[in-house]
């Protein structure tokens, strides 16, 4: 008996270990766990679900490792919707690769939770001071991350609708005034063509929300945060300024233009003619030019009363604090910034070069071509989110309460809820000191 | 859990016709039996459940430069002053009071109904629990689809009513996203609960239903006095099944509403999610996912007394 | 004929019942054979139930190109059979030992298993990531096993957490319970032991119960989601389910996205097609009944 369980036992072990063995083989070879092995670095990027950007990382890794015979760069993809999540994971278990890309307005947030170390790219082919201001992530004086690439909103219109209509096609020198847009929605409507004249990708979720909305509420007056300091949303969140653009937020479901909740695609809903006014991103400029021609008018973001806006910062590359390999890390970013990627990345994504020498060689985006006018929205209105480590709260809260909104509730109380909330975070984290 | 601690008195005290040696050893090679599930249970549910208890006491978050510092019971002062906890509270406990009568129903309906000597009950049983099957993830996806204003569901009801019913955005209204992911959630898991009813349906001897037969009692007598007596401890089972799993729901909000619209359709597993992921505070969403745990517990002693059994 | 016209009830009962409980599923094949333009059209009419219109496999070459699938689908085979195997010999042996056995504790054994039953994963899956890291790994570096710590990234973290499980013991535990304990006793006058009986006598007479356990660990082992995504991090060791995330990025393809999901459910429809008659006969000879 004695003998059967000690068999016992040994059994349970031999399972144990072959698991462990199993386990182990399939990932020996890997073992890319702590940032990098020697000089084999880890890479993560957002991108499995796009293959064109991804396409241009593997370019741009497939270069380096040619370019030179001490540093290999590994690519690892995630899909985009759990992409922090999974960053989030990694840092808690101090796993995080040695590079990694990172959503513009979280930089502050990750180089305050430490994750992300201050980089130094001086002495590459591009110099950071030829990149627009939001490529390029900073935090507290220092360089954190820098982007190929941004995006820029913008309303996509029919001109013959416009015209139809007698609206005014506005230009970036004279964009539309609150009162203008309103009218323009108004006749709109009442020429009974269209279900919901205004489409702002109200089925979206996630970032689209506090990146799309945001800046309307800037252009109101209002804003997400007391930027002088980052200590306060209240008054500033729940301002006066802040609630007549909720209020007119809400007008718009309650007027009809626009639906409580989009459609599955709200760029095919407005190719097909359903709806007449689009607000999107520069991203599906090309797919729009190319099935409209030139009846397509790219319109500047209308002037609430303090001046166009549009949000700044898309995806940039950052190095990870615990990287240990910190001199292969900076070579591979200083590699990457090189005009030629930051043009391939623009035609790859259909989004705005980083940089004027780069705008100059890809098709459209050169000063007077058709997308150029997108190159000056992000130059002339770009504002960034707010640079501080509350930014991931505060769009939650934010994106919760323009949903509220729109679903009913009443302006003043979700925005102040959300102020309230925002104000309880900032006190309970010792405003981000540290 | 009635059924389970009924399991555990029935355990019969075992003859004590053997030597101390003998149950020695009976005990260790038992031990050695029962240790690797108990093993892995404790490292891979207790110490994490243990951990996230104790981090409801502290101030910690996902991502910070600062190490975590006892607070006491902040968290949980701050949590009975939350207006969005005492919603999910509410939305979960309507979610579980609809879904438990409705899901047990349905399915000792479709029990009964493929319990039928019939030629293609075996198909039928099938279909039903294709959708359990189903992951929740896909099911959730799909059913947006079909849920939404241009979606399939509003296209049928127009034909079917020729125009009459105009459809709605079932997800995006708040008096409708609840109702609607509790058919959702219905459709997808009812199967499961019919197989359970079945097994209980079957375990019934025929005879008493013969007996009943040659006392010339209808249908619905057979029901009441013959099937519904002698599926009592499926009954429970059931009860306590749906309750526990209608009170984790998650998978549905987080793939088809996120909670809204105006927290229409929050619950307590979702927020704290919300709260500890997105938002980053996880001593706060440890503290509702406590305060979740005693609640559950509370619930499953309450079904127990409930229902226990009176001989 | 009466008995026909009694039956008629049911049948119709029967018939729109499966049609409720089919058509979604029936909408998601179909459309995935579909462009996306003809899925949005074909909904205001039966069509969308129908095989028609311009059918292709365009969907599922786009979902090749764009997720590794078949790697996903090879993964997902492996974390799923090996966590059912391992599951299966795990809690039987537990509900061994708790149902036939004698040794002080096995009620609070049993009481504490059946606890961990009513604690959604979901509420503790970030601590267990933290956790799942300071545990020891060993693995093989060249030609000799080594000690590391973290188990971020492996195929264990995916599988060694969801093989105890409370439900599993329990079940078992109750279809133990029905086979007579006389032939324990009889085994042991031969001089047979514990294991023994387990091996031979217990477990063969077990088979419902071990089918039965092996499909209800499969199911949420193929469908996890939430958790490799935390604690995966290569692409060659994602799972099946992870896959769908890679299609809401820029504009989702509707088509994509229905074909990736028939692609990973219309396997284990089979399957369960193929056994349901075992798997619904097994469930009903246990002990869930009570």
């Amino acid at each position: 008996m004695v003998f059967r369980t000690r068999r016992l036992a040994g059994a349970s072990v031999a399972v144990a270990a072959a698991t462990a063995l199993v386990a182990g083989c399939a990932t020996g070879s890997g073992g890319s766990t702590s940032g990098a092995s020697g000089n084999t670095l880890t890479l993560w990027t957002h991108n499995a679900g796009n293959s064109a950007e991804l396409d241009v990382v593997k370019k741009i890794i497939k270069d380096f490792n040619g370019s030179q015979s001490k540093y290999k760069v590994k690519l690892q993809a995630f899909p985009q919707s759990d992409y922090n999540n999974s960053v989030v994971a990694a840092a808690s278990a101090r796993k995080l690769p040695c590079l990694l890309d990172v959503d513009g307005p979280n930089v502050a947030n990750w180089a305050w939770g430490g994750y992300l170390s201050p980089i130094d790219v001086s002495g590459s082919e591009v110099p950071l001071s030829d990149q627009l201001a939001s490529t390029v992530g900073r935090y507290k004086g220092k360089l954190y991350a820098f982007g190929f690439y941004d995006v820029a909103l913008t309303f996509f219109a029919r001109k013959s609708v416009l015209n139809t209509y007698d609206i005014r096609i506005p230009t970036t020198d004279k964009p539309w005034t609150k009162a203008e847009f309103d009218s323009a929605l108004a006749k709109l409507k009442k020429s009974g063509k269209f279900a919901y004249p205004l489409e702002m990708g109200t089925g979206g979720s996630g970032e689209w929300w506090p990146y799309a909305f945001s800046p309307q509420l800037q252009s109101f007056g209002g804003d997400l945060i007391d930027r002088d300091g980052y200590k306060t949303a209240s008054g500033t969140l729940d301002g006066k300024k802040s609630v007549e653009w909720a209020t007119w937020f809400r007008s718009l479901v309650t007027k009809g233009y626009m639906a409580k909740k989009s459609g599955a695609d709200p760029n095919k809903d407005f190719l097909a003619g359903k709806s007449a006014i689009q607000w999107d991103g520069s991203w599906n400029a090309a797919k729009n030019a190319e099935k409209l021609g030139d009846d397509l008018a790219i319109i500047p973001p209308v002037d609430f009363g303090d001046g166009p806006k549009i949000g700044g910062a898309s995806w940039q590359w950052a190095m990870s604090s615990t990287c240990s390999n910190k001199a292969g890390a900076q070579a591979w970013l200083k590699f990457s910034r090189q005009t030629k990627y930051f043009v391939d990345y623009a035609k790859a994504t259909g989004t705005i070069p980083g940089t004027e020498a780069a705008a100059k060689q890809v098709d459209g985006y050169q000063p007077g071509g058709k997308f150029n006018e997108l190159v000056q929205f992000a130059r002339k209105y770009a504002v960034v989110r707010p640079v501080t480590p509350a930014y991931p709260y505060i769009s939650t809260e934010f994106q919760k309460a323009a949903q509220d909104i729109i679903a009913g509730a009443d302006p003043k109380n979700a925005l102040g809820q959300a102020a309230k909330a925002i104000d309880n975070d900032l006190k309970s984290n010792n405003y981000y000191a540290g | 859990m009635t059924t389970m601690i009924a399991a555990l008195e029935r355990l019969r005290p075992v003859r004590r016709t053997r030597t101390t040696h003998a149950r020695r050893r009976e005990s260790l090679t038992a031990l050695g039996m029962a240790t690797p599930a108990v093993v892995l249970l404790i490292v891979f549910v207790v110490v994490p459940l243990a951990l996230t208890f104790a981090l409801s006491f502290t101030d910690a978050r996902l991502i910070s430069p600062t190490p975590p510092h006892f607070v006491g019971l902040d968290n949980f002062t701050r949590l009975i002053q939350d207006p969005v906890f005492f919603k999910s509270l509410r939305n979960t406990a309507y979610f579980a009071a609809v879904v438990v009568p409705l899901q047990a129903g349905l399915a000792l309906v479709l029990a009964l109904l493929v319990n039928a000597k019939v030629r293609g009950v075996n198909f039928f049983r099938t279909v039903y629990f294709l959708p359990v099957v189903t992951s929740m993830v896909v099911v959730s996806l799909l059913w947006t689809f079909l849920y939404r204003q241009d979606g399939l569901i509003n296209h049928m009801l127009s034909a079917l009513t020729f125009g009459h019913v105009e459809g709605r955005d079932w997800l995006g209204d708040p008096a409708t996203a609840m109702p609607a992911i509790i058919l959702m959630s219905v459709w997808q898991g009812v199967g499961f609960h019919m197989i359970i009813w079945l097994a209980g349906l079957q375990t019934i001897p025929a005879e008493l239903y013969e007996a009943a037969d040659l006392d010339g009692a209808p249908r619905r007598h057979r029901f009441r006095h013959v099937t519904w007596p002698g599926l009592r401890a499926t009954r429970t089972f059931v009860l306590i099944t749906i309750t526990i799993q209608a009170l984790g729901l998650f998978t549905q909000i987080n793939v088809m509403t996120e909670g809204g619209p105006l927290d229409s359709s929050t619950t307590v597993v979702y927020q704290a999610m919300r709260t500890g992921y997105e938002q980053q505070q996880t001593a706060y969403a440890a503290a509702i996912s406590l305060v979740f745990f005693v609640l559950v517990l509370a619930v499953s002693l309450v079904q127990r007394f409930l229902t226990r059994e009176k001989d | 004929m009466t008995s026909f016209l009694k039956n008629l009830g049911g049948h119709t009962g029967r018939v729109i019942l499966a049609l409720v409980f089919a058509l979604p599923l029936v909408f998601m094949l179909v459309s995935s054979f579909k462009p996306d333009d003809q899925i949005f059209g074909d909904l205001g009419s039966l069509h969308a139930f129908l095989p028609v219109g311009a059918l292709s496999l365009d969907n599922y070459t786009g979902v090749f190109e764009r997720v590794p699938a078949a790697r996903f689908l090879l993964n997902s085979v492996l974390i799923s059979s090996i966590t059912v195997v391992l599951g299966v010999i795990v809690n039987s042996l537990a509900a061994f030992a708790l149902s036939r056995m004698r040794w002080p504790g096995r009620k609070l054994v049993l009481t504490a298993v059946i606890a961990t039953l009513i604690v959604p994963f979901e509420t503790f899956a970030l601590p267990l990531v933290w956790w799942v890291n300071q545990l020891p790994l060993l693995r093989v570096n060249g030609f000799h096993l080594e000690w590391t710590t973290g188990w971020m990234d492996t195929y264990q973290v995916q599988i060694l957490p969801f093989v105890a499980n409370a439900f599993s013991v329990f079940f078992f535990h109750q279809y133990f319970q029905s086979i007579p304990k006389e032939l324990d006793e009889a085994a042991i006058v031969d001089g047979a032991g514990w294991f023994t009986i387990y091996r031979r006598i217990v477990m063969p007479l077990s088979g419902p119960a071990v089918a039965t356990v092996a499909i209800l660990t499969f199911l949420p082992a193929w469908n996890s989601y939430l958790w490799p995504l935390m604690v995966v991090q290569s692409e060659d060791l994602r799972p099946v389910m992870v896959g769908i995330s890679y299609f809401f990025q820029l504009n989702v393809g509707w088509g994509q996205i229905m074909a990736y999901s028939s692609m990973i459910t219309v396997p284990i429809l089979a399957l369960f097609v193929a056994f349901q008659r075992s798997f619904v006969n097994s469930i009903a000879s246990t002990g869930v009944k009570g």
